[in-house]
């Protein structure tokens, strides 16, 4: 072992650190003093390797985090130089009649997506851990969808939703004597329409973890169930349920941070119309920001992201203390 | 009394008592038959709400227009049009946005790899003081929502500080910032946690500096994470529609993805099908290649989100 190797005077310089606060002081301070001590402990090795990753982490993830509070802020549409306004930026937003249809339609969104696709995930992957042969397919079929680009998927489905008799749904439904359904252009159909293609693009992803949560249950916890002669659906209650309960609460957050964040669906099937019917948060900070030819509205689109993200982070916040305190209780 | 019980045990039992239907379960013929009904319903089920959009697509990619607007579901009861996809690969040109996706993937694909297992090899084996300020700073991006971060990223690729050139247009604009992904980064790392010790301290015994080690023993050995980097990079590109919409302009330049909505208004819906279905050809192709990656990935998913 070479003591000119960085890594290795790197690693024992530290070492003594963490062995006791007290003696490791000095050691610090004069790996501290010099610039060279630092380069000749790897020091700056160990920058350059990091050094990607903060280049693109500081310039697309971090600084525009905190730039976004600043021009929630401001006045600014790229075409003036910014002004301080102070809160007028959000008092505009919440004042804006649109916004309690857009925060109504995203949360119907949202209400929706989790009846249609938070059970039948569920239902599927417990079939489909008791495979014993063809899990494979099953796993492939269920996943399809979810590699579908969310373009084309939603450029296919607004074909099938064809209000016309002849159209696909239309076609379908005409065997059994249902319909002719005006699915996106009527407002009282056109979000379950939405929630309903959403769903068969999403599904597949809960399904896989799910199967992974599910193959993670300890076996011998269903052993015990047989030997005390529990049936099948008391072992699914009384062991599957709660043994998954973790990323079954996970999953419905995440689920539900994500629907409140819809925007393909809406903007590619109906441009948030009829009437508004379809018209999301997400749709309307995009509107505010780049619906406008003469120059975006960038400070109201910041505010009302900003005040969608309190909204989500107060939200994950009291959903997981109450989740937590019930699950251990 | 139990260790002695599992060795005896047939494979057969034990794969059998790992689910909730155990041995003595599936020999109850009501079990059996409830539980193989359920299964083969839900396999049809799977076919047709999976597979059956696809076919259909592919179908009417290949049909003519008045086939499909009258008689959807019919199977090509005039003939096929082969016509439609050769017109949409050429007279559409989604040929050349086909090729602009592709550049825009690989692009997007190598600045993930490159931050992913640079930062990665930094956090989990040079293990710097800072490590910890740089993991919480990586993690609190992970609850920060997507919708923060557009209109001020947009701003900044319109007007960059200190550069004062806009970069609206340029294909940076997309492969760059689809570094940021502070799920990559957490993943490998945590791969990178969970190689052998002894390995790197034998290399470094050897005379082995952290780049050789990096390249000549990290990343040889980490091959299944970076499959599920790679096939998660690439999928992502080829769906992104907002970003690529907002920064490339130039329809010359623009993805498969951001011109189909434009493709749909300019020509015969024969035509558009088949174009919506050559969009989508990469992706079903790379998930039946790559299939144990993408199942794998998503189940990791959740395992990092829990």
């Amino acid at each position: 072992m070479s003591l000119a190797d960085p890594i290795d005077a790197h690693v024992n310089a530290r070492e003594p650190a963490r062995v006791s606060e007290l003696e490791a002081k000095p050691v610090w301070h004069r790996a501290r003093r010099s610039p060279l001590t630092w380069v000749k402990g790897g020091g700056l090795t160990t920058f350059l390797f990091l050094l990607p990753m903060l280049l693109v982490f500081g310039a697309f993830s971090w600084y525009p985090i905190v730039r976004t509070v600043v021009m929630s802020l401001q006045h600014t549409n790229l075409v003036q130089a910014p002004t301080w306004v102070g809160l007028d930026n959000f008092r505009a937003v919440l004042n804006d009649p649109v916004l309690p249809i857009a925060v109504k339609n995203t949360a119907y969104f949202a209400g929706l997506a989790l009846i249609f696709g938070y059970p039948i995930p569920l239902i599927a992957a417990v079939l489909m851990s008791e495979l014993r042969k063809r899990r494979g397919l099953y796993s492939a079929l269920a996943y399809l969808p979810v590699v579908i680009p969310p373009v084309v998927a939603v450029l296919l489905w607004k074909t099938f939703y064809d209000g016309s008799t002849t159209g696909v749904f239309n076609t379908i439904l005409g065997w059994i004597h249902l319909g002719p359904y005006p699915w996106l252009q009527s407002p009282s159909t056109a979000m379950p329409s939405l929630v309903l293609e959403s769903t068969w693009a999403n599904a597949g992803a809960t399904v896989i973890i799910y199967l992974a949560a599910l193959t993670s249950v300890n076996p011998e916890l269903y052993e015990a169930a047989s030997v005390d002669g529990a049936s099948l659906w008391r072992k699914v209650w009384h062991i599957t349920l709660p043994q998954l309960r973790g990323v079954l609460l996970l999953t419905m957050i995440l689920q539900i941070i994500g629907t409140a964040q819809v925007f393909l669906e809406p903007f590619l099937f109906t441009s948030g119309g009829p009437a508004n019917a379809t018209i999301t948060v997400l749709l309307l900070i995009y509107d505010y920001a780049f619906g406008n030819s003469l120059g975006g509205n960038f400070g109201e689109a910041t505010a009302l992201s900003l005040m969608l993200a309190g909204f989500l982070a107060v939200l994950s916040f009291v959903y997981l203390r109450a989740t937590r305190s019930w699950s251990t209780a | 009394v139990i260790v002695p019980m599992r060795g005896r045990r047939t494979r057969r039992a034990a794969d059998d008592a790992r689910g909730v239907v155990s041995f003595s379960d599936w020999h109850n013929p009501k079990v059996r038959w409830g539980v193989g009904t359920a299964q083969a319903l839900l396999l049809v089920a799977l076919v047709v709400v999976g597979l059956g959009p696809l076919l259909w697509l592919a179908k009417a990619a290949i049909t003519p227009t008045n086939d499909t607007i009258t008689h959807p579901l019919g199977l090509f009861p005039h003939g096929a049009a082969w016509s439609n996809l050769r017109e949409a690969w050429s007279s559409v040109h989604v040929g050349r946005y086909f090729w602009n996706t592709v550049v825009l993937a690989f692009g997007s694909w190598l600045t993930q790899i490159v931050v992913a297992t640079t930062a990665g090899f930094a956090l989990s084996v040079l293990r710097p003081k800072y490590e910890k300020l740089i993991m919480g700073l990586l993690l609190a991006t992970l609850f920060v929502p997507a919708v923060v971060l557009l209109v001020p990223l947009y701003v900044e690729i319109v007007h960059p500080p200190l550069i004062h050139h806009s970069f609206i247009n340029s294909y940076w604009a997309i492969w760059l910032p689809a570094g940021a992904s502070a799920f990559n980064v957490i993943l490998v790392k945590r791969f990178f946690d969970n190689l052998p010790r002894e390995i790197f301290e034998a290399a470094r015994v050897d005379g082995a500096g952290p780049w050789k080690l990096f390249t000549a023993i990290v990343l040889p050995m980490s091959r299944p994470i970076l499959g599920v980097v790679s096939v998660f990079a690439v999928l992502a590109s080829w769906k992104d529609f907002l970003w690529p919409l907002l920064v490339l302009a130039d329809p010359n330049k623009q993805p498969l993805s951001v011109r189909l909505p434009t493709i749909e208004a300019q020509t015969s819906l024969g035509v558009f099908l088949a174009a919506l279905f050559i969009a989508c050809l990469v992706p079903i192709a790379g998930f039946l290649i790559f299939q144990r990656s993408f199942l794998r990935g998503s189940g990791l998913g959740g395992a990092i989100k829990g």
